[in-house]
């Protein structure tokens, strides 16, 4: 199991790379959307799936499943949250000002 | 927090109040406000007078970093006593003599007396930090303050030119220094300069020793403008005069001296110390009096004259030093006359040059100019002021009856001691000093006489020249008093003052309980000494008689190759090179920032895990797969591969959003109930986000792109993620140590929660949270005013 | 945005205040049970956003007058606040602490400071989305 999800996070990686280097930007950000997911699971995985209880004191269990990396990864989650809306936000006024959202031509002016 | 501490930091907590006087209280100056901050601290200080070098000298200290070693150590002794007198004396004076100088309705006077009251405060810093880390700090900020203050007139591009030339200079000469404290910890553990003055033998013997000197030497020459860092004073006096005369005369220029004079007791035996310092000093002594003659500008003048008087008295504190070398052990007490006569000058110094100053200012103030060319004839329109160039010219100059006298014959008498004493070529030494001094004389009488005397010529200034009132002349008027009376009274000061000095600068070369004779007097009988002041007499009024004749040599002078002209020149060559650099890479392309990143990731983590052979995959550890696992990952990965080649943003968002809520399905597998439900909300909300936003998105078309371009961004990107599955695959199974989690898992008694995660989000890990609230709602801000200020904009 | 869709609409009254109380009853239950501010201010800013669909942004601004800015900078300050109030007792920066009370009506409870601290990060959570989310819908 963990060896699987390790394989769908490194497939979200390359996927969300390749399109974090493309040049349009709602493409880039799509591609931060899924380079997120990917850092997720493999957080999850690389903890060790399947090893106990949800962690809460409530179920009674003996084994919980590591409460740490959940938290960082709830933090990650909102975070990231904003980051897409911003960036959103940042793309779609860069289009609507400017009228391309091709990186390559928002480029600056080499002498600026 | 002791008194002595309340003293350093009361400049820096009065900065506090005075835009709130300068803005409130228009109707009165300033400055009077800010009078009371040196007056009170003068007061203070001249509580602590005369100290008595036998007593033990006052240490306060705060722990400020003590995991760095590093305390707020103040640390009060004769040396430190002599430069707080002339810091808050002086100041006193300059912020008296400011008021009159600074236009009330013109000038921005929050900011001068801001500026100034900084560079008080950390000037006292510096002359009482007994840690080095902390004197460097303040060392810094007066840079920063000197440097805002010639640029006070910051409209004015010379200003602007001069106080970065300052700064520049000034601040890598200490970042070096900074450097030479750092290897003096690395070889005694401490940055502390008493318990390095304890160490000053095992210090010596350490091979860090002469790069820790030279290093530390580099920020002292640069701080006091010694040959061939001076340039930087010249291009400073375009600062308010007050500024000229307080920092670039009498105290920070100082700070260079001081901490020569403080280190001596480390640095001191050696003979690279000696060498360095005398040679230096000497060097810029002649510089320095040789180029203040051909200055036109009287402030020009002053300022080489200032750089000339600095390498003399790091010439005497050279000198002084071989006093601490075991080869001069017998004549230890004849070359620690030359520390006395360094010591002496110093304070000389301040208060002659302070006064010079003040009357420069005010002829400035008065006539319009300060050039030469244009002046002369003033001695019956401005009788006070011509007085009191009178005292401090002919004191600088070394005259009798005025105390700079005094010093220059003991100065005399350090390098014939020298001479006397050393290899014969030392012989140069004496020489060397006569010439300059003999030059010295002759720009004295220049200012002096070129000034006030010869034809008036009203018709060449901008006003109508008169008497400056009152106020302006009690500053230079009590510094010209002072000059008269440490002629005739000089040993009020010597050993309740000079003494406890010259005891801080050489704590061990005498026994506990000892004092050094420190008797001044004026005729000590028909010495050389004498016989060189009148040589000077005789020569320096022939050359200035005949000034004109003889300063053809000045042409003779390379213009291009110029130290000022390497200086700008390295200046633009820096700018150019890294313009060129930096172009190269800054392509303003984002594609190209991120594969740079993406690219040295990939070589970095993989190089070296692979380097390491950390890449060891042990699956044995894995868990069972059920088969609804197995279809929702395939499912996940067909999205994403979609996403690569859909062409249209309505499937890419839903690809995206599936994407996500299968994701929050698979922590629900995973035992994560909080992750679940709170992805599950945040895509909803997300995918609502991109939808609101859809009718304005740009639309996705098929990117016109170079195959070679698609397949190294695929190449890149196989990169990644390979990289990355093969440290996530080589983590499983590799526990180095036991996980921390476990102590969470007592918070029901820890935090009163019952679920861990919440728990860890609100209680133990908080912090984090809370920060994590401050980037969203920075984030939504941000969104609003990416929004709402184009249509601002647009109204307007 | 101007949709009419009456069905929308209709369902939406109802909908909001059971979505609404259940995002408050998730916020407070996350001291113990799944939940706590983030989710429950985010469940809170999806029933605003389902109103804000079903109706427009005017009509809803005169039902719910409130500027989402200063709810959102209002949480950051709980949350501080909540953290510089254990420094002034003393304790480092954000420590939490918890005692169990005796109330009218609710009997024994559990008081902890933790919670309002959530409570800061659920003003947070509900002010930014719902800034983010209004200042796009406004957007001519």
């Amino acid at each position: 199991m963990e060896t699987f999800i390790t394989i769908i996070a490194g497939v979200l990686f390359t996927i969300g790379t390749y399109l974090i280097l493309s040049k349009g930007l709602v493409r880039i950000i799509l591609g931060l959307s899924l380079f997120t997911h990917g850092v997720h699971m493999l957080l999850m995985a690389v903890n060790g799936l399947k090893k106990g209880g949800a962690p809460l004191l409530g179920e009674g269990t003996d084994v919980y499943t590591d409460p740490l990396p959940q938290a960082l990864i709830l933090t990650s989650i909102v975070i990231s949250f904003a980051l897409t809306a911003f960036s959103l936000v940042l793309g779609y006024r860069t289009y609507v000002e400017l009228g391309t959202d091709d990186l390559e031509q928002l480029k600056g002016d080499p002498n600026e | 927090m002791s008194w002595l501490h309340l003293a350093v930091l009361t400049p820096f907590l009065f900065t506090l109040v005075v835009p709130l006087l300068n803005k409130n209280i228009r109707r009165i100056h300033t400055g009077w406000f800010v009078l009371a901050v040196p007056l009170l601290l003068f007061i203070y200080f001249l509580g602590h007078f005369p100290l008595d070098p036998t007593m033990a000298p006052v240490i306060h200290s705060i722990p400020w970093i003590p995991s760095l070693d590093i305390h707020f150590t103040l640390y009060l002794d004769g040396l430190a006593l002599l430069l707080l007198l002339i810091i808050t004396g002086i100041g006193t004076l300059v912020v008296l003599y400011s008021i009159y100088y600074m236009s009330m309705e013109r000038e921005a006077l929050h900011n001068f007396y801001v500026y100034l009251l900084l560079f008080m405060g950390a000037m006292l810093g510096i002359v009482l930090s007994d840690n080095l880390l902390v004197l460097y700090v303040f060392w810094e900020t007066t840079s920063v303050s000197s440097f805002l203050l010639i640029a006070y007139w910051y409209q004015r591009s010379r200003s602007r030119y001069g106080a970065q030339k300052s700064m520049l200079i000034t601040v890598s000469g200490g970042f070096s220094m900074l450097f030479g404290f750092i290897l003096l910890y690395t070889m005694t553990g401490t940055f502390s300069v008493r318990e390095l003055i304890g160490m000053s033998g095992q210090i010596a013997e350490h091979a860090l020793f002469i790069p820790a000197m030279l290093l530390i030497l580099l920020g002292a020459f640069t701080k006091s403008a010694q040959f061939p860092f001076h340039i930087w004073l010249p291009d400073a006096m375009e600062a308010p005069t007050p500024i000229s005369a307080y920092l670039h005369s009498a105290t920070m220029v100082k700070a260079g001296v001081y901490l020569v004079a403080r280190l001596t007791p480390i640095f001191g035996g050696s003979m690279e110390w000696f060498w360095i310092i005398t040679i230096f000093g000497v060097i810029t002594l002649f510089w320095g009096s040789f180029m203040a003659i051909r200055q036109n500008d009287l402030k020009a003048l002053l300022a080489y004259s200032t750089i000339s008087q600095l390498g003399l008295i790091m010439s005497l504190l050279g000198i002084g030093s071989a006093a601490l070398n075991a080869n001069f052990s017998d004549q230890a007490i004849l070359f620690s006359g030359a520390t006395l006569a360094a010591v002496f000058h110093l304070f000389n110094h301040s208060i002659f040059k302070g006064c010079l100053f003040m009357v420069i200012g005010i002829l400035d103030h008065e006539t319009g100019t300060r050039d030469i060319r244009k002046l002369g004839g003033l001695m019956s329109i401005m009788p006070i002021s011509f007085t009191l160039t009178v005292i401090g010219g002919l004191s600088m100059a070394g005259l009798p009856p005025f105390s700079g006298f005094l010093s220059k014959e003991m100065f005399f008498t350090g390098m014939l001691t020298a001479a006397r004493n050393m290899d014969q070529w030392v012989m140069l030494l004496p020489v060397v000093a006569w010439i300059a001094s003999v030059l010295t004389f002759v720009y004295c009488l220049i200012l002096v006489f070129k000034t006030f005397t010869g034809k008036f010529q009203p018709e060449r200034l901008d006003k109508a020249p008169h008497e400056a009132p009152i106020g302006m002349l009690i500053s230079p008027g009590v510094l010209a008093v002072l000059v008269i009376v440490f002629f005739f009274f000089p040993n009020l000061l010597s050993l309740s003052l000079l003494e406890p000095a010259m005891h801080s600068i050489m704590p061990n070369l005498l026994a506990p309980g000892e004092r050094f004779d420190v008797h001044i007097s004026a005729f000590h009988g028909f010495n050389t000494e004498l016989l060189m002041t009148f040589g000077i007499i005789l020569l320096g009024t022939t050359l200035y008689v005949y000034l004109k004749r003889w300063s053809g040599i000045y042409d003779t002078l390379p213009r291009k190759y110029t130290l000022n002209n390497a200086y700008d020149g390295g200046l633009t060559g820096l700018e150019r090179m890294s313009l060129k650099f930096t172009s190269t890479y800054m392509t303003g392309f984002l594609h190209n920032y991120l594969s740079y990143i993406f690219v040295v990731m990939i070589c970095l983590t993989a190089g070296t895990l692979l380097s390491q052979g950390a890449f060891t995959i042990d699956l044995s550890t894995n868990s069972s797969i059920e088969w609804f696992e197995f279809v929702l990952g395939i499912s996940v990965i067909i999205a994403a591969v979609f996403m690569v080649f859909s062409r249209s943003r309505m499937t890419s968002i839903i690809a995206v959003g599936s994407i996500g809520y299968m994701v929050s399905l698979f922590f629900v597998i995973f035992r994560a109930p909080d992750l679940a439900l709170t992805q599950l909300v945040v895509e909803t909300i997300t995918t609502a986000l991109f939808l609101l936003c859809f009718y304005y998105l740009p639309k996705m078309k098929k990117e016109l792109t170079r195959l070679r371009f698609k397949l190294s961004n695929l190449l890149i990107s196989l990169g990644v993620g390979i990289t990355l599955t093969l440290i996530g695959l080589s983590v499983q199974g590799h526990n180095l140590f036991e996980s921390i989690s476990r102590y969470f898992e007592n918070s029901y008694e820890l935090a009163g929660a019952k679920n861990i995660v919440n728990s860890l989000l609100v209680d133990f890990r908080a912090f984090d949270t809370m920060l994590e609230i401050v980037v969203l709602f920075a984030a939504g801000i941000g969104v609003y005013n990416l929004i709402k200020l184009r249509e601002n904009r647009r109204n307007n | 945005m101007k949709f009419t869709d009456v069905i929308l609409q209709t369902s939406t009254k109802i909908l909001v205040f059971i979505i609404l109380t259940f995002s408050i009853y998730v916020m407070f239950a996350g001291h113990h049970n799944p939940g706590g501010g983030f989710i429950g201010g985010l469940i809170t800013a999806s029933a605003l956003i389902l109103l804000y669909i079903a109706f427009d942004v005017k009509t809803v601004h005169e039902i719910i007058p409130v500027d989402f800015k200063i709810v959102g900078a209002l949480g950051v300050l709980i949350a501080l606040l909540t953290g510089i109030g254990s420094m002034v007792l003393g304790y480092p920066f954000l420590s939490q602490t918890f005692a169990y009370k005796t109330l009218p009506l609710f009997g024994k409870t559990e008081l902890a400071t933790a919670v309002i601290f959530d409570l800061g990060v659920y003003m947070a959570v509900v002010g930014t989305t719902m800034t983010i989310i209004l200042s796009i819908g406004e957007d001519e």
